[in-house]
């Protein structure tokens, strides 16, 4: 087993009798990109700020390249690169001045700057004030900043949070490439299931202050759910009585007019034509029919019974 | 050191940038000497307007009472001259017009007696009572036994300029620093850089270092500029005033540092600011003596750190003090800053 360059056991963290951390144990190895998924207030930010040293544990300890935080400040500041949720930068300073404020706190030479404004795609902003960026631009700026000193830990918050899906696949596309580049490790935290799957390796699954689930995007599904899922609607009710194959069903639910269902079955290749079928017999018309594979937001239904992102 | 320049320069940058700040913490100080300085410098004529009320309907008033009238010019070269302009009108409409501040007196005719109604604690209407009071009596004050105060230093503008220097410092310290340390922690930028490499200490000494520079250049300015229109000169240590300036400056950034160690609002900031701000603005002696307050308040505001300050930087200009005699309010300015500093740094949030 690879050496493990972050390592979190135990730890709690209580704001008077909110729970936000309430026992999680962690390791993220050299190099690896982990995603913490989970709903708005599932306690990913705190647990992410504790590993940062912005926020000390109540219990339980943090270690970073095994070092605990206390006494290791400069150290560690120097080997870890940060995003937060939303991050503002003095307005009246342009992109490229940002740039060279935060690389001096590294000491690093100008060149280094040059490379990450490259590597940002922010070349054409340059003189732009920071607060005339859009949001997207806003957040590859904060991500530049995190990887000036070459971290061998970046820990993002939500960094595409709030973003249109073109800017989203942008950043996206950044850290895939900083990945290539550099052999840094990566914590993440997201509430969207596509990146965490797209960009990390492992998914830590959080709500509540505890982890519910881990492992790899198959691992999880394979592990937790399994088969897939048919979404149908009719024109006459239905009941659920004469479905056939109830072998080959896991599970399924009716809505109470029995006009719309859903089936969850082992092998959809194999079981659907016999339920198209089924529908023949009765003369029953469609007016919708949808077939997938289960997603993380699935299992997070599964496990706790809400959506990963809440509906507004 | 790059940390100390670096930051330095952003400080100095975002000032520079944001033209309202500059206005206000070096051009609006030299407005305000020169508006005070031009108001209260005397030249011209003044006007006023005093209410006529008559008992019967030929009034006789020793001055024209009709509505071309140019009212009656009154005084001498030497004290300056007052035009008077009288209006005809009943009682209730002159109390109407003092309660809107148009007048200050109001002049009873009834027959050859003349009665003055004022209040005798308004300066200005008490010296109409007694310069329109001798003319109607046929007295006018004799210019050949008055002699004008010119010599710099006596004048209000020498009063002044030294007071407002000294406002300048603690402006530009309280508004720049506080308001800019509480923004910053209300968009999590603090926390963003203490997240790096960044040493603390480094960020703290650049807001001094920043405002040291901006404060050489306001006094430069305002010194200058007030010299050339003014003739104000400092007749004591320039030494001491450059010290004394750094020495507010100090002081003013500790207290700024203290009043933003904590709150993430800016409306919460700015109310503390002003808190502190305008007590001392009205109280310490800028645009008129502290010694009008009572003793019991005079004991009090000696120790204000705005009146230390202005008090010390007023007696190197005018009565040309030594670097030794204002070396203890200097120290105490220090000490003060330190203080307020040190106890800032300590409960400063971060995060």
């Amino acid at each position: 087993m690879a050496e493990p360059i972050i390592s979190v056991s135990g730890v709690k963290k209580y704001f008077g009798s909110t729970k936000a951390v309430d026992g999680i144990d962690l390791t993220i190895e050299k190099g690896e990109f982990v995603a913490l998924l989970g709903p708005n207030g599932a306690g990913k930010t705190t647990l992410v700020e504790m590993i940062e040293g912005i926020q000390k544990p109540d219990k339980g300890e943090i270690l970073i390249n095994n070092l605990p935080w206390k006494g290791n400040e400069t150290k560690l500041r120097k080997i870890i690169g940060i995003s937060f949720q939303e991050t503002y930068f003095i307005e009246k300073l342009t992109v490229w001045e940002t740039l060279e404020l935060f690389s001096g706190f590294y000491d690093l030479p100008r060149e280094r700057s040059e490379a990450i404004i490259e590597l940002i795609g922010l070349s054409e902003k340059r003189k732009t004030y920071t607060k005339h960026l859009s949001g997207g631009q806003r957040q590859k700026l904060a991500l530049g900043i995190a990887f000036l000193n070459q971290p061998e830990v970046l820990l993002l918050d939500e960094p595409t949070t709030g973003l249109d899906p073109t800017a989203r696949r942008e950043i996206w596309e950044i850290l895939k490439k900083l990945r290539k580049t550099y052999n840094t490790a990566m914590i993440l935290t997201t509430h969207y299931m596509e990146e965490a799957s797209y960009l990390c390796e492992r998914i830590v699954i959080i709500d509540r202050g505890k982890v519910l689930a881990r492992g790899t995007l198959d691992d999880l599904l394979s592990e937790y759910i399994n088969g897939e899922k048919i979404s149908f609607a009719v024109n006459m009710s239905l009941s659920n009585n004469g479905i056939p194959k109830p072998d080959s069903i896991i599970n399924m639910n009716f809505s109470e007019d029995g006009l719309k269902g859903e089936i969850i079955v082992k092998d959809l290749v194999e079981y659907l034509p016999s339920f198209l079928q089924y529908i023949e017999e009765e003369k029953l018309t469609l007016t919708s029919l949808e077939c997938r594979k289960m997603t993380l937001d699935d299992l997070f239904i599964a496990m706790t019974g809400r959506h990963l992102i809440e509906e507004k | 050191m790059r940390q100390l320049i670096l930051l330095t320069g952003v400080e100095l940058k975002e000032y520079i940038r944001e033209p309202g700040v500059l206005f206000w913490a070096i051009f609006f100080p030299i407005l305000l000497a020169l508006g005070l300085g031009l108001a209260f410098s005397g030249g011209g004529e003044m006007e006023k307007t005093v209410a006529i009320v008559c008992a019967d309907t030929d009034c006789t008033f020793p001055y024209d009472l009709s509505e071309e009238s140019k009212g009656k010019l009154l005084g001498n070269e030497k004290i300056g001259y007052t035009r008077y302009q009288f209006e005809k009108t009943s009682w209730d409409e002159s109390i109407l017009m003092l309660k809107k501040g148009m007048i200050s007196m109001i002049l009873k005719v009834d027959g050859e007696d003349i009665q003055y109604h004022f209040d005798p604690n308004n300066a200005e209407a008490n010296y109409a009572y007694l310069q329109l009071s001798a003319a109607i009596k046929g007295e006018a004050p004799d210019p050949g036994n008055i002699t004008v105060l010119e010599q710099a230093g006596t004048r209000y503008i020498d009063f002044l300029i030294p007071g407002l220097l000294a406002m300048g410092v603690m402006m530009s310290c309280m508004w720049g620093i506080s308001y800019s340390n509480v923004d910053r922690r209300n968009k999590k930028l603090l926390r963003r850089m203490v997240a790096t490499p960044m040493k603390k200490y480094n960020y703290v000494a650049s807001q001094l270092v920043s405002r040291l520079m901006l404060s050489a250049i306001e006094v430069l300015l305002l010194v200058g500029i007030t010299k050339w229109i003014f003739d104000i000169s400092v007749t004591g240590s320039i030494l001491a005033v450059v010290l004394l300036v750094i020495a507010g400056n100090v002081a003013f950034t500790g207290l700024a540092i203290l009043i933003a160690s904590r709150t993430a609002n800016t409306q919460i900031a700015n109310g503390l600011i002003n808190l502190v701000v305008m007590p001392m603005m009205i109280m310490s002696g800028i645009y008129f003596s502290y010694h009008n307050f009572p003793d019991f308040m005079i004991a009090v505001i000696q120790f204000l750190p705005l009146t230390i300050l202005a008090d010390s930087i007023r007696t190197v200009f005018l009565e040309g003090a030594t670097l030794i005699n204002v070396l203890p309010q200097m120290i105490s300015l220090f000490v003060f800053g330190l203080v307020s500093y040190g106890l800032g740094i300590r409960i400063y949030k971060w995060y």
